[in-house]
């Protein structure tokens, strides 16, 4: 990169002056004229046969323009898409609308489209759905014993898929260890709860033959893509809009039921039609995360090395596969090792189909759940073998020269330092003085906790996912910046015009970022696992490169000097050694939009684009750090201090990055103390609204202090890793070791998530604190 | 979260008010701050064919004094209460109680009156109430009349008030000199509501002998309720800590205690004598500084 004057500045978003006033448009802020109006009757039930659906009386609901039910659609359109290539993987067929069964509650039965958003609604309480209830299974260990109720009956095991791997000698690991450190530990299920939650319109122009389908979604083109294949349409034919996006976090990187059947209803019709999620929609049919159940067990050294580990683990992936269900438990598989040298490791992976909804990618998508159990371990290996937890993620640590470090599990971590982060953060919370405070305070009976996390997570998906930029420079030296990602929320139109800005030489004011239209942008994949900047960022850098050098050509064709004796520098091209003679590429830009002649095969257009697809994932890391002071008599957890220090490689803008731990730690601490979405052995959701589903609170967080190391990627030209989950993986695992480590007089291990007072309280009234606890 | 459809009015004045609502009877709604209301609306578990828009009615709003008592309009804000300079020297049990309900946004709109009149079982405002044996004023089409605290709240959702009746007034005394109120609450991590929520109002002699007490208990039982066996074991004795734990850990004696996702009997019971414990220790502390 020629100068830095943006890259690395602590710039302000330039989206949120229109977001703060209210001036960003979502899905639901669109009004298209004579727009109709869906909305979707779903299954009370966790499973149950439908033995009949009368929509006669909705249908005369005066409003109503159309009631449509599963059986209508079979045929008309595809079912909804998973992608995964695993041998073993089960595709339950999965329509847009329910056809003879019901499978979890929320599921979709039918849909009424009428006159107003009211008038739908209305009408949805006027269908009558004869059910037949059957059992229903809830738990996903339960799923696959003989007996379980079964959900698809062509596999009566309810069995989704099987993954396994073994790399090294396990069973040798096993037999020379010293001493086995088991635990298990169960992944809570989790809703995303974006703000905004999702959204559909589409508008079918028979005349051109055009589907345009508005989608709060994380990835326009795939979606496009996906679309196509179940309207059975040319590809050419749809366009993809993702307007303003209130939040996803990965609940919104998927093909759902309501953007198919919208497209059709709006083909069929032909009319624009508006859905709009509700809150209570939004906890039961979009997508939930974590819902693991694992036991791992480490064989280890009595000095702490590690010889091997095994995890066995059971997912709960809901009635059916979304998008990139399977895909995410592998993923915890993937990671295990950590940052730590563990040469052999084993993995088994069964997957059970449950009366739920299908869980998915969410913030961390896999990461989250390796890094608890290998976080969790550490820790437990730690109490077996009376070694401070720091000293022993130290020994095991890989040294920054062993980088590309190979895993047992069959990953190259590309760069790190772990050993650096983790000594900045244990400097910056002041542990060892934390430590002696502990001490003190438990002897009056206050119990402290400090919880340690060193975690490594994968991002910049990457390889297979390539990204696609383009850079032009207009006539009047504006520059558009269009690019495949699809950002919503991270902050890319900022740190995107900071890359463009410093490669071209001009300043912020004059670059707009576009994204999230495939009318308007070439093609792309989207905006999840950490990638938008590590591989879409770098496909806008290569794109603008490109136009820097054809500037230069046709700089050198302006000032009639050869190209080599043309130097780029403070914004401009200069003729070597006659600084006054000089062109900026926005004048250049706006010389060659009027010049009569160019040289030959130039084109007017400064413009270019460019894919990016990374050789390899990234791997940031770091460490975090949580104190807390647990009461015993309440159970209630007070977060006194909290230390993260994140190493993302190359850091773009700092501003953005503390946002993305800002949120991603309230996250991680929401799965850690409060967040679980319920089932009862029916399958009915018992924590279906806000009111009970508990999400962190602004006032539940101390001020974050924030810091980073920095190790560049080999992987990408800019340096960059990826930092939008970081927070989340890193969190969880270090408030659940602070709040244990607070009950440590009690004799407590492990306490499953999310820790709640009751939890707490209940163990700590089982087990009176040792005497070291006691008042003196 | 779309409601089912409705009719609505804003009469301007109470008696306009009273005369709608015995027209439709149990047909109408009243509207206060709708934060407990429009939920219900809008997850359609409450439809009613009308809805009658208390807010434009002046009279019901305002906290003022009256004969020797704190007078508080059912349509007062928490936020107004949280913030009243008056509440805060001469009732300031009930700005305390005001600042833990919910959060900002919730307290802007949510008014005492709708609270009281709702009755959630786990509300603030019933344990305040009740520990300060205030007296709630309600006006039907035969007139107005005047409910105690504990005559007031009837079971989860019910209330003493006739279907034609709308809560106007809520009165509670002033505070006077060796006098204090504390409320401590646990709440709910997602609603905000009390899993406990413990309101005491004490007056003690100059040498430290409870005088008067009266403890409000919410969250526990199917409705919020006074402490009447803790209190007499209090009054007229001096508040030392061993005797404040001994009362405090009856609390729950004798009451069927509420069971959720978020707390089960047990915990409830327990957390409902820990933060009985803490509410009269925080009571007495204070009311021992106020000489």
């Amino acid at each position: 990169m020629p100068i830095s004057k943006f890259v690395g500045a602590r710039i302000k978003r330039r989206e949120d002056p229109a977001l703060i006033r209210g001036l960003g448009q979502y899905v639901d802020d669109l009004k298209l004229p004579e727009m109709l109006h869906v909305a979707i009757l779903r299954s009370p039930h966790g499973h149950a046969q439908i033995k009949s659906i009368d929509t006669a009386a909705a249908r005369q609901h005066p409003g109503v323009v159309a009631v449509v039910t599963g059986a209508e659609l079979r045929d008309q359109i595809g079912t909804i898409p998973t992608t995964a290539d695993n041998p073993t993987l089960r595709i339950p067929k999965h329509y847009v609308l329910a056809i003879d069964k019901v499978c979890y509650v929320g599921e979709g039965v039918a849909a009424v489209v009428a006159e107003g958003r009211y008038t739908a609604r209305d009408a949805i309480d006027l269908i009558q759905v004869e059910y037949d209830a059957l059992p229903a299974v809830i738990d996903p260990e339960k799923a696959l014993t003989p007996g379980s109720p079964v959900i698809h009956s062509e596999w009566p095991d309810n069995l989704a898929f099987h993954w396994e791997q073994t790399q090294g000698e396990v069973e040798n690991a096993f037999k020379q260890a010293d001493k086995v450190v088991r635990q298990k530990l169960v992944h809570q299920r989790l809703a995303p709860i974006a703000i905004e939650t999702r959204g559909v319109v589409a508008r079918y122009r028979s005349a051109g033959k055009e589907l345009t389908v508005w989608s709060s979604t994380q990835i326009p083109h795939l979606l496009k893509t996906h679309l196509a294949n179940m309207l059975r349409l040319p590809e050419e034919q749809v366009r993809v809009i993702a307007p303003d996006v209130g939040g996803a976090f990965g609940s919104k990187l998927n093909v759902y039921a309501e953007e198919a059947l919208l497209a059709w209803m709006a083909m069929k019709l032909g009319r624009p039609v508006k859905w709009a999620e509700e809150r209570s929609e939004n906890i039961r049919a979009t997508i939930h995360g974590r819902g693991q159940v694992g036991e791992v067990e480490a064989a280890v050294k009595k000095d702490g090395t590690i010889l091997g580990l095994r995890y066995k683990v059971v997912a709960d992936i809901g009635a059916y596969h979304q998008l990139f269900t399977p895909a995410i438990p592998p993923f915890t598989g993937l990671m295990l090792s950590g940052c730590y040298r563990i040469p052999a490791i084993a993995i088994e992976v069964r997957a059970a189909f449950t009366n739920k909804m299908s869980t998915d990618a969410y913030r961390g998508a896999g990461r989250p759940e390796a890094t608890y159990v290998i976080e969790r371990l550490m820790d437990r290996i730690g109490q077996e073998l009376g070694i401070d937890a720091v000293k022993l993620r130290r020994k095991n640590f890989p040294q920054p020269k062993e980088f590309p470090f190979k895993t047992a599990t069959g990953l190259a971590y590309d760069s790190g330092n772990y050993q650096r982060a983790l000594d900045k953060a244990l400097q910056l919370a002041g542990y060892d003085k934390l430590r002696r405070e502990q001490k003190q305070l438990r002897r009056r009976g206050r119990y402290l906790g400090i919880g340690l996390s060193t975690y490594v997570e994968i991002c910049a998906m990457g390889p297979g996912f390539w990204e696609y930029g383009k850079v032009e420079v207009g006539a009047s030296g504006l520059v558009k910046v269009f690019s495949g990602a699809s950002p919503h929320g991270q902050g890319q139109k900022t740190s995107f015009a900071q890359i463009v800005a410093d490669q071209l030489g001009i300043e912020l004011d004059d670059i707009e970022v576009i994204h999230g239209d495939t009318g308007i942008v070439a093609k792309g994949i989207g905006t999840f696992g950490s990638r938008a900047t590590a591989v879409g960022g770098v496909a806008i850098y290569q794109a603008a490169e490109k136009v820097r050098e054809k500037a230069r050509d046709l700089a050198s064709h302006l000032f009639e000097v050869d190209a080599d004796d043309l130097v780029f520098s403070e914004g401009r091209f200069a003729v070597k050694g006659v600084p006054r003679k000089a062109l900026t590429i926005q004048q250049i830009a706006r010389q060659a939009h009027s010049a009569k002649t160019l040289p030959e095969g130039s084109e007017i257009n400064l413009s270019a684009d460019s894919t990016f697809e990374p050789a390899n994932f990234t791997f940031p890391f770091g460490t975090h750090i949580c104190l807390v002071e647990v009461e015993p008599a309440t159970g209630n957890v007070e977060i006194k201090k909290y230390v993260a220090v994140d190493d993302c490689g190359k850091v773009i803008n700092p501003l953005l990055v503390d946002g993305q731990l800002q949120g991603g730690v309230a996250q991680g601490l929401g799965q850690a103390l409060y967040e679980e979405v319920v089932y009862d052995e029916n399958g009915q959701i018992l924590t279906g609204s806000l009111m009970d589903y508990a999400l962190p609170r602004a006032a539940n967080l101390p001020r974050l202090q924030l810091a980073r190391t920095e190790t560049p990627t080999p992987v990408n030209p800019l340096g960059v890793k990826g930092i939008g989950e970081a927070g989340t993986i890193g969190s969880t695992p270090a408030v659940v070791s602070a709040v244990v480590d607070a009950l440590a007089p009690f004799g407590v291990t492990h306490i499953d998530m999310p820790l709640t007072p009751q939890k707490i309280w209940r163990l700590c009234r089982e087990k009176k604190p040792a005497p070291a606890g006691r008042r003196q | 979260m779309i409601p089912a459809a409705f009719d609505y009015i804003a009469p301007e004045t109470l008696d306009a008010a009273v005369r709608a609502l015995a027209a439709h009877g149990e047909d109408a709604k009243l509207l206060a701050g709708g934060q407990s209301l429009l939920p219900l609306l809008k997850l359609r578990l409450a439809q009613p064919k009308l809805l009658i828009d208390l807010s434009r009615i002046s009279a019901l709003t305002g906290i003022g004094r009256q004969d020797g008592k704190i007078v508080i309009g059912a349509l007062t804000t928490h936020y107004q209460i949280e913030s009243s300079e008056l509440l805060k020297k001469q009732c300031p049990l009930l700005p305390q109680t005001a600042r833990a309900i919910g959060d900002v946004q919730v307290r802007n709109r949510g008014t005492i009156g709708g609270s009281l009149g709702h009755a959630d079982p786990a509300a603030d405002w019933p344990a305040a109430i009740l520990a300060l044996r205030g007296e709630l004023k309600v006006r039907g089409p035969n007139g107005e009349r005047a409910l105690s605290a504990e005559e007031f709240f009837l079971g989860p959702m019910t209330t003493a008030i006739e279907p034609t009746e709308i809560l106007t007034e809520i009165h509670v005394p002033i505070a006077s000199r060796r006098s204090a109120g504390a409320y401590q609450k646990i709440a709910q991590q997602a609603s905000g509501f009390a899993i406990v929520g413990v309101a005491v109002s004490v007056k003690i002699t100059a040498k430290g002998v409870c005088e008067e007490i009266g403890i409000g208990v919410t969250g526990l039982a199917d409705k919020a309720f006074r402490a009447h066996a803790v209190e007499e074991r209090l009054r007229g004795n001096k508040l030392v800590a061993s005797l404040i734990e001994e009362s405090a850990a009856t609390v729950a004696d004798g009451v069927d205690p509420l069971e959720d996702l978020h707390a089960d009997s047990e915990f409830r019971a327990h957390l409902a004598r820990v933060y009985a414990a803490r509410a009269i220790r925080d009571a007495a502390k204070t009311a021992g500084r106020s000489r």
